[in-house]
């Protein structure tokens, strides 16, 4: 990693590193790496049980990581002075991510062809594409992921009545304040309390208030989470109204950034207000707009909570969204390893999916005059 | 006195029904949906007083149609006449919101010390790593975003079973910092870069270091943003749930697996459950409240270029 010149920032330093500086510095890099290395080599000879050096855990790897990891940021300054300062701003976050992600993504794989039952004794067993087959022929699987196709639909409306919303909130009205903290609220719970608050105590068939309302309106034995069009009805609504505020939000912000001074114009020249909107508003928050979607489907494909705590999947897996299917897998058999399969498959469809929707919102919010 | 030269043309100082029927209108749509928003809320705070024929009969206004009751918090020994009494449900419980703001608040403290580094280092340098330059370090980091849960959730539960960070906060902070860290840098990216390179410059030349200048200067101009950052952390953090009920069993158990582990036995106790839940969302309305513009600030970055 290094510097180049033409930085956003001009400023001009001077350096003068010596020799021995340079030695210490790369000193302390691999001096602590071959700390690190060491304690990986006798750990993992201990699991293997070729010998016995008495660790219970993998914690003195961990320690000595942190060491090393301290060691080469150090040495970033010892080494390259001013430059080395400047990479001190990204290097933790930068070794962080990398620690957090990148090595448990590997080892995710590793788990991923084997069979591992936490709870057994036989510890972890390699048994190839086992994992593969079983998914194939697993129904509960693929109905998990035809219902996420289902729950992002539902962004659809979602983002109709977030942009209503927020076209209302930017007219003129008194009590913005009010109307805006109150708008927000649902976006700061939490999604377990929701799930008992709604889910569990007002969509109660006895006695919660929904179920009386809908009972006045004329439907005489409500059952919300019976079939399943209506559980998985349920469970967007109860989605969309603690999300909803979020591209509410978004789509605000961008609307007052629209300057007055178009609007005024089309005043004058006399348009209606249907007219106003289709081609000055909803074209200029067309960028805004794809970012507020985007963003949204991204939270809605790591939907679960709303999904664990209301209905568990029910009925018969017609609300399970992906997450919450590989939950209860893992609760049910803690199965590791197909669970962990089962997470990658979904994490290259992800990819796959968010690779295709960037590209395609790319070529959309680009203008076309 | 001379003869009247403007008039008010007849069209504009004509009531205009129109015009009146839609604000009624708008109003009425607003305080619709503020009341969907709210009900909720008013609904859980109710039934924390409420007794149990309250909630079978569906009475809604206290005082009016039923009389509150101090059983919900009873139940978490919070009543006036428990708080003075030993009590093990409430140590229990206080222990649970203990660990919920350590984890909130230690992970969004890390994560908005990590975050702003990066995203100051990203809008001032250029950085080479391997093929690496900005835009893919930037992509690197916000990609982050994508990756569900559910894809780490497993190996870390293997991983920190090994590390003896099962059921610890550390582990928890660790994990939480990483979900929101793209955010932060989201949010972070956009505050830096309306803040002119100039102001550095002139710090250097007057013979501030580089990290100095970061500290001294740019961090206050920028501590808005990262107020909003640090909140809107906290709110994913404080209300995350998944990883908390995979990762934490006895000792470190949050807030929101405490809720969801007695929603089995609802129906029994309405009142319990109505009370656990309100402290579970309470700490973040009292937030959102004061600090709405903050939050909404953190959201708009990014919307708006």
């Amino acid at each position: 990693m290094s510097s180049t010149d033409a930085d956003y920032l001009h400023i001009v330093t001077q350096d003068k590193i010596s020799d021995r500086r340079r030695d210490l510095g790369r000193l302390m890099i691999w001096g602590s790496a071959t700390i690190l290395l060491i304690l990986i080599v006798l750990q993992s000879l201990d699991q293997f049980s070729t010998f016995e050096f008495g660790f219970t855990t993998w914690r003195p790897t961990l320690y000595a990581y942190f060491f090393w990891a301290t060691c080469l940021c150090w040495a970033q300054v010892i080494l390259h002075g001013e430059q080395g300062r400047r990479r001190l701003f990204i290097l933790p976050a930068v070794l962080f991510v990398i620690s957090m992600v990148i090595f448990p993504l590997i080892f995710a794989l590793g788990i991923a062809f084997s069979s591992w039952n936490l709870s057994s004794p036989d510890g972890r067993q390699f048994n190839g594409f086992d994992n593969a087959i079983e998914m194939w022929s697993d129904p509960f699987y693929w109905n998990a992921l035809k219902n996420m196709v289902w729950y992002i639909l539902a962004i659809i409306p979602e983002y109709i009545i977030a942009f209503c919303l927020a076209v209302l909130l930017n007219s003129q009205i008194k009590a913005r304040k009010f109307f805006r903290v109150a708008f927000l609220m649902p976006l700061m719970l939490s999604p377990v309390a929701v799930s008992w608050m709604i889910g569990k105590s007002m969509l109660e068939i006895r006695f919660g208030p929904i179920s009386r309302l809908v009972r006045t309106l004329g439907w005489d034995n409500p059952s919300f989470f019976g079939s399943d069009e209506i559980a998985r009805f349920m469970i967007m609504v109860m989605d969309a109204w603690t999300f909803i505020p979020f591209m509410m939000i978004m789509i605000l912000a961008g609307l007052q950034a629209i300057p007055k001074e178009l609007h005024e114009a089309a005043e004058v020249d006399g348009a209606p207000p249907w007219k106003k909107f289709w081609e000055i508003t909803f074209p200029l928050m067309l960028p805004v707009s794809i970012t507020a979607i985007l963003i949204r489907i991204i939270f809605k494909l790591k939907l679960a909570d709303i999904i664990i705590n209301v209905t568990s999947g029910g009925p018969g897996g017609a609300t399970d969204s992906v997450t919450s299917f590989i939950y209860r897998e893992y609760r049910d058999r803690s199965n590791v390893g197909y669970g962990t399969f089962l997470a990658i498959v979904y994490l290259i469809l992800i990819v796959i999916f968010m690779t295709f929707l960037i590209k395609m919102a790319e070529r959309w919010s680009r203008p076309r005059y | 006195m001379s003869k009247q030269i403007f008039f008010d043309s007849k069209n504009d100082v004509a009531f205009k029904p129109k015009r009146f029927l839609g604000k009624t209108l708008i109003y009425l749509i607003l305080i619709f949906w503020a009341i969907i928003c709210l009900f909720p809320i008013y609904w859980t705070v109710t039934t924390t007083f409420k007794t149990a024929p309250d909630v079978m009969k569906g009475n809604l206004v206290p005082w009016w149609d039923f009389r509150p009751k101090w059983l919900g918090l009873k139940s978490l020994g919070l009543s006036p006449d428990r708080i003075f009494v030993e009590s093990t449900v409430r140590e229990e419980f206080l222990k649970r919101f203990y660990n919920s703001m350590i984890a909130a608040v230690g992970s969004s403290t890390l994560a908005v010390l990590l975050g702003s580094c990066t995203a100051y280092g990203l809008s001032r340098f250029k950085y080479r790593f391997g093929f690496m330059r900005n835009s893919d370090i930037s992509f690197f980091f916000l990609s982050q975003l994508i990756l569900p849960p559910v894809v780490l959730a497993l190996p870390f539960l293997v991983l920190y079973k090994e590390l003896a960070l099962l059921d610890s906060r550390v582990g928890l902070i660790a994990l939480y910092t990483l979900t929101v860290l793209p955010i932060v840098i989201w949010i972070m990216r956009d505050q830096f870069s309306s803040i002119p390179t100039e102001l550095e410059e002139a710090a250097l030349v007057d013979g501030l270091s580089i990290w100095g200048a970061f500290l001294t200067i740019i961090m206050p101009i920028a501590l808005p943003g990262m107020v909003a950052a640090f909140i809107i952390s906290l709110v994913l953090t404080w209300n995350e749930y998944f990883f908390a009920a995979l990762l934490t069993s006895s000792h470190a158990k949050t807030l929101p697996v405490m809720v969801a582990s007695q929603t089995g036995s609802q129906g029994i106790s309405w009142w319990s459950m109505a009370a656990l839940s309100l402290a579970a969302i309470l700490p973040l309305i009292i937030i959102a409240v004061i600090l709405e513009r903050y939050i909404i600030k953190g959201m708009a970055a990014g919307a708006v270029k």
